[in-house]
């Protein structure tokens, strides 16, 4: 799964992520942005978002209210991109094991996965670092803090 | 395992720790780049707060994906980077038409031996070819380093791909590394630092090993290097650059992989993912429509004049139409000058204005639903070029060169002269 087929390069003129939001996957699913409901989970195999660098990769997966990409592996930038937007990512080698339409609980922080189909996997939890960039919402909440103003004070 | 790499070498002295695989370290950049996607980058800048980027001088921004504007928003993203531009002070501003971000930084001079550079573009491990330590980034990333000069790096494994042997007739380096794609596969190199060594990579010129070290993404890679030599010396001396080379220790790297290219046939990648790797021949009762010669991976003057020399006084088959996108302004008006353009506008090409062009379907160039390309371009995704019902073929500027005059996917061998 391509960052190309996540959001196409001829979309990406567009600057407004909740109307770019409704190309999401349709080269391979056209009816995916419509499809999908609040909280669900993406799940995948090998290199999921490999190729472009593009940030509205995973920027339109959150938009639609995809709650979590689980897969086998993630490319890099892909991996870093969606833990700098706050969209969860768990690399998990059992991902094949989740069948369409469990519901599936992540411990992001112990790093353990269930599903109702009754699997009982792990994955290694992301660094306490990353893990607090997913938790604040992303990358720009979390230097929004370095960057506040101070107070107005006395300055003494 | 002893030494240390050149992957750890160039972290170590960017963060100021012993990196060790598998650390995150924090580093200071030394050379941050954007093209359009600048515009998402500045939104993120904006909502974090920052006011100032860190250090304007280190900042460099090029229009390419979409030069000159194709739609009223690709104009709109246009004119908010240029005023964020101005405000902040950013001086290395390529906005009109100059080329490929990673073709134009180099030529600039913007590129050193032995730096850290991240661009918010998947293919900015073309540096490497340098010498530098060069990665790609998302733009909100982008947008922390421009605020605060710093981004978190994962110090990588370093696998090293050693090549040897004489450049077959009919082969290019591209031809090398889409064999060697097609061998690790597109997540063979995930997360690592590719080395380029032995060989056949020394007789290269820089701009062949520019074409190994972009298409390192496409096996995964976080970085690809070749290290300096007099050549690349040569090269950043002409541009006013230079830089403190680094190199690897002796048995610093995790993984090898040797290649012998005395046997090498001309490749393809097959839709729809890089490492579907067929010998040209094996292809050849695939028709094309089009044929793309351009792009970050094979725009250059050595491809240019490589696809001149097939084409020159004949013409493209009446079937194909052949698609020329000089990588910058300097290649393309090298490429008048020795005729090199001349002969390729003989033989019917379209010759487009520098840029990224047809590569990522975002500007001219697009397919039908049920058409066909060869491109030297680097991705061959669906929906990659146009309709996502087209299919597109990727391999080296001869053999777009060779499909162009057929149309049909031909190994150059059968026609060159």
């Amino acid at each position: 799964m391509n960052t190309d087929l996540i959001i196409p390069g001829r979309y990406l003129d567009n600057y407004d992520i909740a109307s770019l939001a409704k190309h999401a996957m349709e080269d391979i699913d056209p009816g995916f942005a419509s499809k999908v409901a609040e909280g669900d989970v993406i799940v995948a195999g090998r290199n999921f978002g490999c190729g472009s660098s593009r940030e509205q990769a995973p920027l339109v997966l959150k938009e639609l209210g995809v709650g979590a990409v689980v897969a086998e592996s993630f490319a890099r930038i892909f991996y870093r991109n969606a833990i700098n937007v706050g969209l969860p990512v768990v690399a998990c080698a059992d991902a094949s094991l989740i069948e369409d339409g469990d519901t599936v609980e992540i411990d992001l922080a112990a790093g353990t996965l269930s599903s109702s189909s009754g699997l009982e996997s792990g994955f290694p939890p992301l660094p306490p670092k990353l893990l607090e960039i997913l938790e604040k919402g992303g990358l720009v909440s979390a230097l929004k803090e370095r960057f506040r103003p101070c107070r107005p004070g006395t300055g003494r | 395992m002893s030494g240390r790499s050149f992957a750890q070498k160039v972290l170590s002295r960017a963060s100021g720790c012993d990196a060790a695989v598998g650390d995150t370290v924090v580093a200071k950049v030394d050379l941050a780049m954007s093209h359009e996607n600048a515009a998402l980058v500045s939104s993120k800048f904006r909502e974090m707060g920052a006011e100032r980027i860190w250090d304007p001088s280190r900042v460099v921004l090029v229009f390419d994906h979409r030069m000159p504007a194709n739609t009223v928003s690709a104009a709109e993203g246009h004119r908010r980077v240029r005023l964020f531009a101005e405000e902040m002070g950013v001086e290395s501003f390529y906005q009109h038409g100059e080329g490929i971000c990673h073709q134009v930084l180099p030529e600039m001079g913007h590129v050193r031996s032995g730096d850290l550079i991240v661009g918010s573009d998947s293919h900015t491990t073309t540096y490497g070819a340098f010498g530098a330590f060069a990665t790609g980034i998302g733009a909100t990333e982008m947008a922390a380093v421009w605020a605060t000069g710093e981004l978190w790096f994962r110090v990588p494994e370093t696998l090293r791909i050693q090549i040897d042997g004489g450049m077959p007739s009919g082969c290019m380096s591209k031809d090398v590394v889409l064999k060697a794609i097609g061998e690790l596969g597109a997540d063979g190199a995930d997360y690592c630092c590719v080395e380029y060594t032995g060989g056949t990579v020394d007789d290269m010129s820089v701009s062949s090993r520019m074409v190994l070290c972009n298409m390192a993404i496409e096996m995964g890679a976080k970085a690809g290097v070749c290290f300096p030599d007099e050549k690349t010396r040569q090269y950043l001396e002409e541009r006013g650059s230079g830089g403190d080379e680094l190199f690897s220790d002796e048995g610093s790297a995790q993984r090898r992989h040797l290649m012998d290219v005395s046997n090498l046939v001309p490749q393809v990648a097959a839709p729809h993912s890089v490492d579907n790797v067929l010998p040209a021949d094996e292809l050849r009762d695939v028709a094309v429509d089009q044929a793309v010669l351009g792009s970050c991976t094979n725009g250059r003057l050595e491809d240019l004049q490589a696809a001149a020399a097939l084409l020159k006084g004949r013409k493209v088959s009446a079937s194909t139409r052949l698609i020329v996108v000089p990588a910058s302004r300097e290649t393309a008006l090298q490429a008048m000058e020795d005729g090199t353009m001349q002969a390729l506008m003989e033989a019917g090409a379209i010759v487009t204005n520098p840029g990224c062009g047809p590569c990522l379907g975002a500007h001219q160039g697009l397919l039908a639903a049920g058409e066909t390309a060869i491109a030297s371009t680097n991705r061959n995704f669906r929906g990659r070029m146009g309709s996502p019902d087209a299919e597109v073929y990727l391999a080296s500027p001869l053999t777009v060169a060779a499909s162009a005059l057929t149309g049909r996917i031909t190994d150059p061998r059968e026609v060159m002269r």
